[in-house]
Formats: structure tokens, sequence, C-alpha cells
């Protein structure tokens, strides 16, 4: 049998299905998945639809796209403004709404707004026009991080003077610590994110079952993976123990990728950064050090409109798994994927957009 | 936020594009034969009954993988008549030229539109030619209108769908999609995938020659399967039932879509055809399907089942089931 198919086996998800539910679990438990990737998987595939009804997935802040607060965007947006700059994005990010309007109805308008699918295409984009100067929205985690920094070594090895950076990369640990420290954190067990502990190793979540007693099983993006650390997840409920484990053990090790870490470390220091629904996290985002500034766009002076939020909005509560997204108002009426109110109906990953798109029925159910 | 501008997702194919249809067009021009907002308009002129449809193609690059814009200009016609049960006859070929366009490659495409209007025994019998100042437009965009007369006899069943109809499809789905993403510039991404742009009505022709078990048709074209079959529920007022894994998708597609983040089933098609079958018809046709070199992988992918809400369930292949949906904006990828 082939690897993928193995992993995508209706036979061996229900298996695990039923081994769940044979847990007898006595109360409801409601287990967080951190990435986006997996909230995109966990709807494409209707995982809900066969676990037993005690059991309650909600997202977290994982989604990066999701996570981009109004002031990142607006910024932007000024940049696409200026004559000569183009700006490259990864795809869902030009439709989220900042605090008057998003980057695609900039676009429309006549701005520059470019997707690419990879910085070292953007790159290559940027040799090949240097009449313009691009500048690469970095939004997303470690993983992110890692290539981003590597982009930005190759434009320094060949000179390449017309591309720069916006920073709005994140580091997660920082983001779940805030999370629950919360009072009203209400999260019996957490799936790890598997792409960034692949970068980071799975030792810089230890502190979460350490500190907050809180189960963590890092997780592959396959339907068996997802179920399996459900499963393992929902043995250490019933087992009253909180641990970190691996179920991701053909990619993820314990000190991840330590070359990847210090590529990022060179390039990138840590800084305050801005979350949707968190605000200000100390520490929790990652700038260009110093000696790289030419490639920082965070340097070029532009004036920014006044961040406004959209008050009757709701994604800051859905980041941090405080409501499902059809607790708020907006959803699915005047928040819908083709008329976006909030980031999280943007998005692939986002929650709002899974539950919107892959409902089993009529929306929220 | 301002909406009242055209954005790129008003062409996707997708819930915008149907909205400004609805909301704009189908408003200003409401009349019988539009309305349906079928493939082709149905129309009655004396004892005959005519079909007749029009679209532009813009697609980029012009020339990809297993096609050109030309060969698709004279395809996407043809087809759009076929599904209709319509035997195609005449076409109209209208350019819009760049200035600096090189003749070179509009002898190419042109010769293509030749050679694949040729082999449909369809004639090309009217025409227009604009030039227009370099940048004021991408270098060529074609517009084709086709007329076809609905033969007498046979066609479409007039039967109203009903439960336990099959859904078919005739092949693999997303290969035009993927062809032309990889061709487009700034992808670095090598695959063996052909466009599968390709006239149908000898396909469909061989199908209802030998069976009037046909009920419904339509090419899944922009916005894939999942908006082809989002629109069957919603204008036959029926629900249906479909199963991920007998949706036959070429493996280096599926590869494609793992790594960017897409769904096959949004994914357009320039050769396919979507059917629903009246249930005893369905595994006969699916075997005339298979024989036709365009229908090797036909497929039985789903049912018509009871409820009329007007929406699509489809079992995943992990065996939990969803609700699909028409994609919403442009196709993006998942970025992490």
């Amino acid at each position: 049998m082939e690897p993928l198919t193995y992993f995508r086996d209706a036979h061996v998800v229900r298996q695990i299905a039923r081994e769940t539910a044979h847990l007898h679990l006595s109360q409801p438990v409601q287990l967080m998945e951190v990435c986006g990737g997996h909230t995109a998987a966990i709807y494409r595939y209707a995982l809900h639809d066969l676990l037993p009804p005690e059991i309650k997935l909600i997202s977290g802040p994982g989604c990066p796209v999701c996570v981009t607060s109004n002031d990142f965007i607006d910024r932007a947006i000024s940049l696409a403004m200026l004559p000569d700059v183009t700006i490259a994005t990864f795809g869902d990010l030009i439709r989220v709404p900042g605090s008057t309007r998003s980057l695609a109805d900039m676009r429309a308008r006549g701005a520059d707004v470019r997707v690419f699918y990879s910085p070292a295409d953007a790159l290559e984009w940027a040799k090949a026009h240097s009449e313009r100067t691009l500048v690469f929205l970095g939004i997303g985690f470690e993983t992110t991080a890692c290539t981003l920094a590597a982009t930005i070594a190759e434009a320094l090895r060949n000179k390449v003077e017309n591309f720069s950076l916006l920073s709005a990369l994140k580091t997660m640990p920082e983001a779940l610590r805030v999370l629950f420290t919360a009072p009203d954190a209400q999260v019996d067990g957490l799936i790890l994110p598997g792409h960034v502990t692949t970068i980071v190793g799975w030792h810089a979540f230890e502190f979460i079952a350490r500190e907050f007693s809180i189960p963590c099983v890092v997780s592959g993006f396959e339907p068996v993976d997802l179920m399996e650390t459900i499963l393992m997840l929902c043995r250490q409920v019933a087992e009253k123990r909180a641990s970190i484990e691996n179920q991701y053990r053909r990619v993820v090790q314990k000190q991840g990728n330590v070359r990847a870490q210090e590529l990022i470390r060179e390039m990138f220091e840590p800084c305050d950064m801005s979350w949707r629904g968190f605000g200000v996290i100390p520490e929790s985002g990652l700038k260009l050090r110093s000696s790289y500034s030419q490639w920082d766009a965070e340097n070029v002076s532009v004036e920014v409109e006044p961040t406004q939020e959209d008050a009757a909005c709701r994604c800051g509560d859905v980041l941090r798994g405080r409501i499902h997204p059809t607790q708020c108002a907006l959803f699915g009426t005047v928040c819908t994927p083709d008329t976006p109110r909030g980031a999280c109906m943007v998005s692939a990953e986002g929650a709002c957009s899974a539950v919107y798109q892959f409902s089993s029925g009529h929306h929220g159910q | 936020m301002d909406n009242k501008i055209i954005t790129l997702s008003h062409g996707a194919g997708g819930e915008a594009m149907h909205r400004l249809i609805k909301e704009l067009f189908v408003k200003q021009f409401s009349n019988p034969r539009l309305n349906p907002l079928a493939d082709a308009a149905i129309l009655k002129l004396n004892e005959e009954r005519l079909a007749f449809t029009t679209d532009s193609y813009v697609v980029k690059p012009l020339e990809f993988p297993g096609g050109n814009i030309g060969q698709l200009a004279v395809c996407g016609t043809i087809n759009d008549l076929v599904v209709m049960g319509a035997k195609p006859l005449y076409l109209s070929a209208s350019f819009i030229l760049e200035e600096g366009f090189p003749i070179q490659i509009l002898e190419r495409i042109v010769t293509s539109m030749s050679q694949t209007a040729r082999a449909a025994q369809v004639e090309i019998v009217t025409g227009d030619t604009k030039v227009v100042p370099r940048g004021e437009c991408d270098g060529i965009f074609i517009n084709t209108a086709g007329l076809g007369m609905c033969p007498l006899g046979h066609g479409l069943s007039k039967a109203p769908l009903t439960e336990g109809d099959a859904v078919v499809i005739s092949g693999t789905i997303g290969d035009h999609g993927i062809a032309i993403l990889a061709a487009r510039e700034g992808l670095a991404l090598q695959t063996t995938i052909e466009s599968d742009c390709a006239s149908l009505h000898e396909l469909i022709g061989s199908v209802l020659k030998e069976s009037k078990g046909v009920k419904w048709m339509r090419d899944p074209t922009r916005g894939g399967l999942a908006a082809a079959l989002t629109e069957l529920a919603e204008s036959q007022s029926c629900d249906i039932f479909i199963r991920e894994a007998a949706i036959p998708v070429q493996e280096p597609v599926r590869a494609v879509c793992e790594l960017l983040g897409f769904d096959p089933l949004h994914l357009a098609n320039e050769g396919k055809v979507v059917m629903v079958i009246a249930a005893g018809e369905a595994e006969r046709i699916v075997e005339l399907l298979r024989a036709h070199p365009l229908g090797r992988a036909a497929a039985t992918i789903g049912q018509i089942i009871g409820g009329g809400m007007g929406i699509v369930r489809m079992k995943t292949e992990a065996g939990g089931v969803r609700r699909l949906h028409r994609p919403a904006g442009e196709l993006l990828p998942r970025i992490c």
C-alpha cells in the first residue's frame, strides 16, 4: 500500500475512532488544534463526523493569515500605494480586510500586488524587474521564517537590492503561553503543529504539559495522523496525565532542525509582535537584525491610516478558542468567504472558512 | 469595505461570479431562454430547436501543455453546445489583438482552431478582428459563438431527476487547471500533466446515439466539479451525494494539489462532462464512455438522493461526510 493511501484509509480511520469511543470518557473533552493546516485537514476530511460526541475540536491561533493584525495590512497597503513598489504576498492575505480595505481592493484600483508561492520565486521576479522595489509580506511562523531567512541570504549573496521584507513573522510558544495563562482557557488537550515542531523541535512545547498540565501531542496532517493524535490525547485525559507525545515521529524530532534554527537566529531577532485577538505579545515576533536592515521594509517611511477594529467581528475570540465560528453573529450571513469581514473567513486554513465550506449540512452543524 | 468594483473573483466561476450574473445580467436581460443559465440557450425557430452559446477566451499562457487558446476557444464552445444535447454546426471567431503581437504565434493559434473545428465537422462562418494599442490587452483575446441543432428523436431525456439517478464523470478531474498553473510564469513547478482540452462531440454523441438515459449534462470548466455539482443541485432542486474515493484524479494532479493546498474538485476541466443518468442505464453508459479514448477513466461518483434542498454532500476519503460548496474567490494556496 502506498504510504499516503495508508494515512487516508477509511478503515484505519474508523478503527481508531472506535478505539477512541471505547475510552468511554465520562466528561466532554475539548481539544485545540493549533495549526491552520490541521484545521483545514479536519474539516476537509470531515473528521468531526467520525468522533464520539463528547470530543469537541476547537481551533487555535496557528493560521498565519488569521493572526495577522490590521495594522500590518494597513502598512502593506500604504507601501502598495508608493510608485515603483510591487507587493509580493502569499495568496490568502490579499483578501483580508485591513482597517478600511484589503490588498485585493488596492490591486483592483491599480496597485501592483502579486501572489507568489514561495519567497524564492519572488526573489527571481525581483532580479528580473530591477526597476521595481519588491516588498515581500512575511507572515507565518518558524517554518516561513526559515525559508525567508534563506531567501534574504540569497539576496545578500546575489546583491539583489530591490528585494525587501515586511515582517509579521511570529513564534508560537509565546502565544500559547498567553492563551493558557488566561483564566478562561478551556483546553483539555493540544494538537501541536507538525510543521513548526519540525523546525523548532517538540521540546520547545514541553512547558505546556509541565506548567499548565495540558496533554500535548505533535501531529501529522493526514486523517490517520489526526485521528491517532486525538486518541493519544484522549488516553492522556482518561489516565489523568499530561505529557508531551509525538505522533508525527516520521518527521518531527525532539531537537528539531538545528541548522534551520541557526539560520533563523542569524537573520532575525525576537521582537514584540501584534497578533489579531491577542494584541501585542512580548518577544513573540521576528524582525531582521540591524545588520540586514537594508532588506527591511519596516524602515521605509510611509503614512499609515489609523488602525480600526471591526467591533462586530469576533475573529479574536475564535482564534483564542473562546467561541465556535457559528457563535459569531456575522458568520454565514454578513461574513462569507466571498464577502469576508474577518481574516478567519478568508484563509483556507481559517476556522470560519473551514466551518463555512465544509460543514456537514447546514452551517454550524 | 467598498465592494463596488470588479475583482478577479467575479470571473473565477465561484460564488461572486454567480451573484454578479444573477443580480446584474439576468436581472437586466431576463427572458425565458436566458434564465435557466444553461451552457447554451435553446431557441425554437419554426419547427427547429437550435442551441446558441458564446464564450470569451483569455487564458494565460496562450500556449500550454496539451493545447493553446485557439484550440480551447473552439473546443469550449463546441462543448457548451454538445452538453445541451445539440449537434454543433457553426462557429463565429472574434479576435482582439494587441499591437506588437507576433503573427507567427497568431498563425499557430488559428491553425489549431481550424484543425479542431474541421475534426468536429464544424464551420467557422463569421468573425471579427480588432487591434488595440500595446498594453491595452494581453496579446490576444478570442471570442467564439456557436450554433447547433437539437436533433429530433434523440438528445437529453425529458424525465425529471429522481432519487437513485447516477452522477457520472467522464474522466480524471483537474488536469487543465494544473497544466495551466504549472505553465504559468512565476511558478517553478515541473509536471507531466497536460490539459484535457478536447472537443466532446464524439464522446457525447456515442452515448446519446445508444441510450435515452442521460437526463442532464454539464462540462465542469471554471469552478470545477464542485461548481458543476452545486449548479446541478440548485437549479434542479435536488440533493446529491458523492463519494470522494470514486472520483478519478491523476496522481501528479493530486500531488500538486497537496503541495499548494488546492482541492481537485475546484480545478478547471476542458474535456470532461458530468452526467446525471437514469439508474438502470448508468452501468451501460459508463461502459459506452469508457469505450471512447476521451472517456477511459469514466466513473460513477455518486447519486441523486431524496431531500430536494439543493445540497451536495460528499463522503470524504477518510469516511466523514461534509457539504460541498462552490469555490470562493480566486484559487489560492495554503501558506504553511
